[in-house]
């Protein structure tokens, strides 16, 4: 146990390493996310209307931080599937380390980025007048939540990665994480797209993590009532979950097929 | 005799309706070099990722040092070194970097650092130490992906196709190093589709074709197998035949004939004695020959041999 978590730190400060090494990388990764932020707060946001009133920047800044949690599950795909390729996924393997401590090596790097990420965005958002109102106990729980959806998108990037390599595949998961992202939420109020859509929108685990993270700041929801304003917290905290529980056996079955 | 350290029993693996290994049986002996040596296809990298622990296999057992490949999985890794066909190194960090992360992972602490040094001067990447691997040379990087399999000094040190790819210079780099991991007691299995490269490296060969081993020995005495050196001799055409009959009957053993190539070739059975006693039958005739040479027969032709459907090997008796 304590081998195994010693081992997965140092695979973790690979990854480290490599920020230090090629800055380049996540520094265009989080500008990416800066950007949309200041393309939706500014050139779009003063043509959305927030449901329920506020301002539109309020509402989008704890949905822009879910994206960026979901946006993540790329990272984890290509690094797993990077390392599948280039064989050192087979030295680790060949080498007497456990398997946890590969797989706990690989969360704790893009947990640290995701950390890394939620820092700069909310440091970005308080720059372009973004306020936090509530106390420290429920920012803390918002931060909670935000990271706890990626860290089950963490299993669904493994499990990604592990099944499906090369360029082609990553290209497809950074085409689909678009419409996922976007059919939430995040950007515009479910209430005001077509029935159907906003159905689709609110059952979104990532619109889930996002009015949690609303209510959590103290910012505007975007909605007054229904299932998931009433119940935000409960299920982004629940939505997680489920993908945990059905992701984390899927990534160690293809772990272990990898030996098939 | 030495003991060996790698003993394999039957080792078999099917992908669907692909016999990948198919009654596959290996002992190697300890601190020697062995070379496994097929055609695409063979079963050679299933067998190296099968002993690495790497695949299961559906039966047969194989064993390092006394310990189960199947059922000791740990111990086996403890005990070994792989270099995949895949170079298995981070791109973005250091030659020493790697070196480092690897060492740590084997427990190996601060001594990580004072081991990866050692070994980039063993393997001569010193002036590259502190440059991205992304930079290096392919001779380099598996040079460094050797090295990285060897910082606890494996019982077994496993080479998948060591230099497929690389530039001739790249490929004289990697021999090097493996001929320098032959001193340090570690026993080396190497795969290869390159018949030179066996012979050039290996103490014993095996030679592999359908999941299975179909030949074993030296370098010296697979080429034996084949009959031995033959002399050739290019001479003019009309005087071909002549010349066949007549060394047929001074040399009592038939003689092949290429008119294609106006090439004679016979079983010098006797070694440099029958190039000698061709060369008299010549003179005698007063038959000059435009070249003649003895020609010992390349770990290529003994691979063809073996490998050749059974057919051909009948046929080519027939003709002959």
């Amino acid at each position: 146990m304590i081998a195994t978590l010693k081992h997965g730190w140092i695979i973790t400060q690979r990854d480290l390493l490599h920020w230090v090494k090629q800055p380049a990388g996540p520094i265009f990764g989080l500008m990416f996310f800066v950007m949309l932020l200041l393309m939706f707060g500014f050139l779009f946001g003063g043509a959305i209307e927030v449901p329920g009133g506020g301002d539109y920047i309020q509402f989008l800044l704890p949905g822009m931080l879910a994206l960026t949690m979901m946006f993540g599950v790329e990272n984890t795909m290509q690094a797993m599937s990077t390392d599948a390729q280039r064989g050192i996924t087979d030295r680790f393997r060949s080498m007497p380390i456990g398997s946890a401590a590969i797989v706990l090596g690989r969360s704790g790097a893009d947990m640290a980025q995701s950390v890394l990420g939620l820092a700069i965005l909310v440091g970005g958002g308080l720059l372009i007048g973004w306020r936090i109102d509530a106390g420290p106990a429920a920012v803390l729980a918002a931060i909670a939540v935000l990271l706890w959806l990626r860290f089950a998108l963490l299993w669904v990037g493994i499990f990604l990665g592990l099944m499906f390599r090369g360029p082609g595949a990553t290209m497809a998961v950074q085409v689909l994480v678009w419409p996922v992202g976007f059919l939430s939420n995040v950007f515009v109020a479910p209430e005001t797209m077509p029935g159907w859509l906003g159905a689709v929108a609110e059952w979104n685990p990532v619109s889930a993590t996002a009015t949690a993270a609303r209510q959590l700041f103290g910012n505007p929801t975007g909605a007054t009532e229904g299932l998931l304003v009433e119940n935000a917290v409960l299920l982004a905290v629940a939505w997680p979950l489920v993908l945990t529980a059905v992701f984390l056996p899927l990534s160690a079955r293809a772990y272990r097929t990898l030996r098939k | 005799m030495n003991t060996p350290t790698l003993v394999v029993t039957d080792l078999r693996k099917r992908y669907g309706e692909t016999r990948a290994l198919d009654g596959f049986s290996l002992s190697v002996e300890a601190a020697s070099i062995h070379g496994l040596l097929g055609p695409n296809g063979a079963g050679k990298s299933t067998a190296i990722r099968a002993l690495a622990t790497l695949t299961a296999t559906d039966s047969g057992v194989a064993a390092i040092d006394g310990h189960d490949v199947a059922t000791a999985g740990t111990r086996v890794r403890e005990r070994i070194g792989l270099v995949g066909q895949a170079t298995a190194l981070d791109e973005i960090l250091s030659g020493r970097q790697n070196l480092v992360l690897f060492g740590r992972l084997l427990n190996l602490g601060r001594m990580a650092h004072s081991r990866a040094t050692e070994l980039l001067e063993q393997f001569e990447l010193t002036d590259a130490a502190d440059k991205p691997v992304s930079g290096y040379s392919g001779g380099m990087k598996r040079r460094l992906d050797i090295a990285a399999a060897l910082i606890l000094t494996p019982a077994v040190l496993f080479l998948d196709e060591p230099t497929a790819g690389l530039d001739p210079r790249g490929r004289n780099e990697v021999w090097e190093a493996v001929r320098r991991v032959k001193g340090t007691g570690t026993t080396v299995l190497l795969t290869t589709q390159y018949l030179d490269e066996a012979d050039q490296l290996a103490d014993r060969i095996s030679i592999m074709d359908h999941g299975r081993v179909i030949a074993e020995g030296r370098p010296s005495e697979l080429k034996r197998q084949l009959g031995g050196a033959r002399v050739e001799l290019v001479i003019a055409a009309e005087l071909l035949d002549h010349c066949a009959r007549t060394l047929e009957a001074v040399i009592g053993s038939p003689v092949d004939v290429d008119y294609d190539n106006r090439t004679l070739s016979i079983a010098a059975g006797a070694g440099s004695q029958t190039l000698i006693d061709i060369v008299r039958a010549l003179d005698n005739e007063s038959i000059d020959a435009d070249d003649i040479l003895l020609r010992r027969p390349t770990l290529d032709e003994v691979f063809l041999a073996l490998t050749a459907p059974s057919t051909d090997n009948a046929s080519e008796k027939e003709s002959a």
